[in-house]
């Protein structure tokens, strides 16, 4: 039996297209070709796979899983490596205070002590000043 | 209680439908994609849509030709989805042109007679591969599921001129592609 005897849709002009008989039972054929694997695939059990896990597929995530902890201890060493800094400039800081205000202090010291020099070293007290000044010239007439 | 009973009806309704033309959709998704699971996947996806809007239908086409329009909507979105996502890992299993045309009804045939067959339907999967999305549809309502001009005109939202002019088109393109067999 010819394929095309089957179809009554294919007869020649049934929608204006004239059509030889070579393409009719091409067509035809394809029709029964595509009724025959449609109906034994809806008949098969269908299988259920897992998709496939590809290196490539896994390599992004290692790249970005290895990207956030080397971001997570270089960023914890930086900051570790600036609190040290910070505390020697701190350190510096105070040490150059204190060396300032030793001097001022030694400064101040000094400007007393010398004070008190000048105020032990006189001979008579301020008040007599004049009167010891007579004497001198009056020692000097006598002679 | 009636409206338990309407429902139970509606129900048995729709499964007459499915059982009545699940077979013709999946034919129609499979011819057109060569891929029997994302052929399983839609016809599965267009029986979910149509029971969802079962009660929306009006019966102003036929079952078939409203089962239809939603599977041709779902494979056009279903193609639109992946060309932009193009840089998605897709995987596709569409089977190639000869293993397609290994499938041939066990009739009354001689060796020979399957083997020119097979030559046969290769050089139509072949010319339909090189088809437009829309005169591949065309030529598979027409000569897969042999619908008429007018059905197919209903289905796609196309003129009947339209139609025809693809249908003539995708003709001339299987006819040069067997003429070049020889």
């Amino acid at each position: 039996m010819n394929p095309t005897d089957r179809n009554p849709k294919l007869s020649p002009g049934e929608d204006g297209f004239e059509m030889e008989p070579e393409l009719r039972e091409a067509i035809s054929n394809f029709k029964s070709s595509v009724d025959a694997w449609s109906e034994s695939a809806i008949s098969r059990p269908r299988e259920v796979t897992a998709p496939a896990r590809t290196a490539w597929g896994i390599a992004p995530k290692w790249v970005l899983g290895c990207a956030v902890f080397v971001c997570t201890v270089s960023g914890g060493v930086y900051q570790n490596h600036r609190q040290q800094e910070s505390a020697k400039i701190e350190a510096a800081r105070i040490a150059e205070q204190q060396r300032d205000l030793a001097a001022e202090r030694a400064k101040e010291e000094a400007e007393l002590m010398a004070r008190v020099d000048s105020d032990i070293a006189r001979q008579v007290p301020s008040a007599l000043e004049p009167l010891a000044s007579l004497m001198d010239e009056s020692q000097g007439t006598g002679n | 209680m009636i409206d338990a009973t309407a429902e139970a009806n509606a129900a048995q309704e729709f499964d007459t439908v499915v059982a009545g033309h699940r077979m013709q959709i999946f034919r129609f998704l499979l011819a057109s994609t060569r891929d029997v699971d994302m052929a399983e996947t839609l016809t599965q996806d267009c029986f979910l849509k149509a029971h969802r809007n079962w009660s929306g239908f009006r019966g102003e086409s036929s079952v078939l030709t409203w089962l239809m329009r939603i599977a041709i909507n779902l494979q056009k979105d279903h193609w639109r989805n992946r060309r932009i996502q193009f840089w998605r890992q897709t995987r596709t299993n569409a089977v190639d042109l000869d293993e397609a045309s290994d499938w041939l009804p066990s009739g009354e045939r001689s060796a020979e007679q399957r083997m020119l067959a097979k030559e046969q339907v290769s050089h139509v999967w072949r010319a339909v591969e090189n088809l437009s999305e829309r005169q591949r549809t065309v030529f598979l309502l027409r000569y897969v599921e042999e619908l008429d001009l007018k059905e197919i005109a209903d289905v796609t939202g196309m003129g009947e001129g339209t139609v025809k002019a693809h249908l003539s088109r995708a003709l001339a393109k299987v006819r040069k592609q067997l003429g070049e067999q020889k």
